[in-house]
């Protein structure tokens, strides 16, 4: 029983960025139609972000995750200023081969300017876990759920409660509808592919510190986030929050009471399920067709 | 002579002596992970190997030639390990190799070996198959998981072990050290427990340490490189496992683990092949202070000499070979691996026969030590 609570504690505190992370590729490829495959080096970057604000810059860790989601923010506004734009109305396929182009590039990046030795970030947290009754967590990685909850409801009251909320709202629904009532189309694109993107960088500062920092670390990520998008539904926000908690329910309990060694293959398979038989993903509304 | 013929003929002379220069040295193939899980411990051998190809070369180099290394990424990735092994036999023509050290990595560049009757010389890799597979051109100065497990049998009782658990990279290092060892515990009258794997890519093991924590067993047996070890003593420290930790592989890095994990490291037991923290404890005291002296120099940090005296001691074992085989082509080389003779780091570098008759692989014997981290220290626990 008490191991069955330290994984459910687990799952908690790892479903949290994956959430991050789902949401962010979810924002990006429901509104803008856009299959990123730079999100993973995104997420490498806030990572790295994080390590050069804390060790380099001295800012303090509190100081530094701000700065790391800042970075993804501007890194991911550039991305889409210089490539996606000149490519709007541009094939899917194009613009997928882009962005794997701009993955790649990014990774080749990290490695050329950090070495690929992995970096460890300090934190300000004590060593000792925080006991609750005979399961136990480190203040580190409650911080990081705690930091995540909060971004997830930040980024739910910008899209819901927020006139630019609104027009990203309306430019999913229909972007040439949204375009004729004013909605400055152009602008919500970058909008978009900046947000998501700091999402990335948000969930890469905050795992940062947990883990190690390696330039190879984004390419686990961002095909769990793809897994966590197609779960919860393409585009669909709420779906990608709770299916960022259901894949790390899979891999703590898949590794807990079946196979450690298919600890990374236990998402995948429920991916494939979800796939063969609500290929929408869990959460989608009935399509109108037509 | 004008001055328009002066600089073409200049040039032209400088293009053939450097052409005369590299036709006299002798190149090495080293294929090592330079980039992905294992980039920091191939970045730390391949610093080491360089040591080694320059005393070499400042003494005079081997047979007359100086040598030169051909140093190559293999990205951690066994496929790629194969594709750098062929490119540095055929398109470099190094007609010997070092690497590649991973044991999935090795195993990976094994046939291409064979297919182009080039010897190799192992320095990391630790999983059985290596030399028991039946491939005449693998030389391998470590410890192959099955010696350091006969190494730590007479520490087991020592140690008071009653009921062991495992957890293992999910590879063939990790995957043999852990029968191994098991084989070892269990004539030894020891309870062999869980047996758990992981991912060598993966950063969180809180489902396999939840695990774990739950079980009976007094003492945790890990195969895994430094990097996920930082992580597993960080991730344990979270959990509150408490158990007696011993790893193995030799790979762990234990200065690296205390610069990293801090506290959480604090009473874990490495089984080790070098003791840099006490030269005078080695088996040739003058060559590992003359080692850990020049890598200071260097400007590399005290931390990687655990993983990077097996780069140069393997560059000096190869060196050794063309000496002994008096030539420098593939298959006098080869040769030559079976009368190499000296005392290295780690104990005497001599190759005796290993696998399969008649197409035996050579294994030397290192010394195996067990040290503990105490205090933010390395030590030889006293047994």
């Amino acid at each position: 029983m008490t191991e069955f609570l330290q994984h459910l504690l687990n799952t908690l505190v790892l479903g949290g960025t994956y959430a991050l992370l789902g949401i962010g590729l979810t924002l990006i490829f429901g509104i803008m139609n856009v299959v990123n495959f730079t999100h993973g080096a995104l997420y490498t970057v806030g990572a790295y972000v994080m390590y050069l604000a804390v060790t380099a810059l001295g800012l303090g860790f509190f100081a530094a995750l701000p700065t790391a989601i800042l970075g993804g923010l501007l890194l991911g506004a550039i991305l889409d200023l210089v490539l996606l734009r000149p490519l709007r109305g541009a094939d899917m396929d194009t613009t997928m081969l882009v962005m794997i182009g701009a993955g790649i590039v990014l990774q080749s990046g990290t490695l050329w300017l950090f070495g690929g030795v992995a970096k460890s970030i300090p934190t300000p947290f004590p060593d000792a876990p925080l006991q609750l009754g005979p399961v136990s967590v480190s203040w580190l990685r409650l911080f990081v759920l705690g930091a995540a909850l909060a971004l997830i409801g930040l980024n739910y009251w910008l899209i819901n409660r927020t006139r630019l909320g609104l027009a990203m709202r309306a430019t999913f629904q229909d972007h040439d509808t949204a375009s004729l009532m004013g909605v400055n189309v152009r602008l919500i694109y970058t909008a978009t592919f900046a947000i998501g993107s700091s999402l990335a960088a948000a969930a890469g500062a905050l795992l940062g510190p947990v883990y190690v920092v390696f330039p190879q670390m984004g390419g686990m990520a961002e095909l769990k986030a793809f897994a966590i998008v197609i779960l919860g539904g393409l585009g669909n926000i709420t779906g990608a929050a709770i299916g960022g908690f259901i894949l790390a329910l899979a891999e703590e309990l898949g590794a807990g009471y079946i196979s450690s060694g298919y600890r990374d293959a236990m998402g995948f398979l429920i991916i494939i399920a979800v796939l063969i038989f609500k290929p929408t993903g869990l959460f989608a509304k009935a399509e109108r067709i037509g | 002579m004008t001055r328009s013929h002066t600089i073409p003929a200049l040039t032209l002379a400088f293009v053939l002596s450097a052409g005369v220069a590299h036709a006299q040295a002798i190149r090495i193939g080293v294929n090592e992970p330079l980039t992905g899980p294992f980039a920091a411990s191939g970045t730390y051998v391949v610093n080491g190997a360089r040591i080694a190809a320059d005393e070499i070369n400042a003494k005079g180099g081997v047979l007359g030639k100086k040598l030169e290394l051909v140093v190559e990424d293999n990205k951690s990735n066994p496929t790629e390990a194969a594709a750098v092994a062929e490119k540095l036999i055929t398109s470099d023509k190094t007609p010997v190799l070092m690497g590649a050290w991973g044991s999935s990595l090795t195993l990976a560049v094994m046939p291409k070996l064979a297919d182009y009757e080039t010897a190799m010389l192992v320095e990391t890799s630790s999983s059985g198959k290596i030399t028991t597979s039946g491939n005449p051109y693998v030389f391998r100065i470590s410890p192959p998981s099955a010696l350091e497990a006969e190494a730590f049998a007479p520490m087991v009782e020592k140690l008071g072990l009653k009921k062991v658990d495992f957890l293992a990279i999910n590879n063939d290092w990790g995957r043999g050290a852990a029968a191994d060892f098991g084989k070892m515990l269990k004539g030894k009258g020891v309870t062999v427990g869980l047996v758990e794997t992981m991912d060598q890519g993966a950063q969180d093991m809180s489902a396999q340490l939840s695990k774990l924590k739950g079980s009976d067993a007094d003492t945790l047996l890990i195969t895994a490189a430094v990097d996920q070890l930082t992580l597993l003593f960080k991730q344990m420290a979270a959990l509150g496992l408490k158990k007696r930790i011993i790893t193995t592989g030799g790979s762990q890095n234990p200065d690296q683990i205390i610069a990293q994990a801090g506290a959480a490291a604090e009473g874990t037991m490495h089984l080790t092949t070098f003791l840099p923290w006490y030269p005078e404890k080695t088996p040739n005291p003058a060559a590992t202070a003359y080692f850990i002296g020049e890598w200071k120099k260097r400007g590399f940090e005290f931390a990687g000499v655990t993983e990077s005296f097996r780069g140069y001691d393997g560059i000096r074992a190869i060196a050794a070979a063309i000496e002994k085989g008096g030539a420098a082509d593939a298959a006098s080389i080869k040769k030559g691996f079976w009368s190499v003779d000296f005392t290295g780091l780690n104990g005497q570098i001599r190759f005796a026969k290993a696998g399969p008759a008649g197409s035996e692989s050579g294994q030397s014997k290192p010394d195996v030590y067990l040290v503990k981290i105490d205090c933010g220290k390395v030590m030889v626990p006293e047994l």
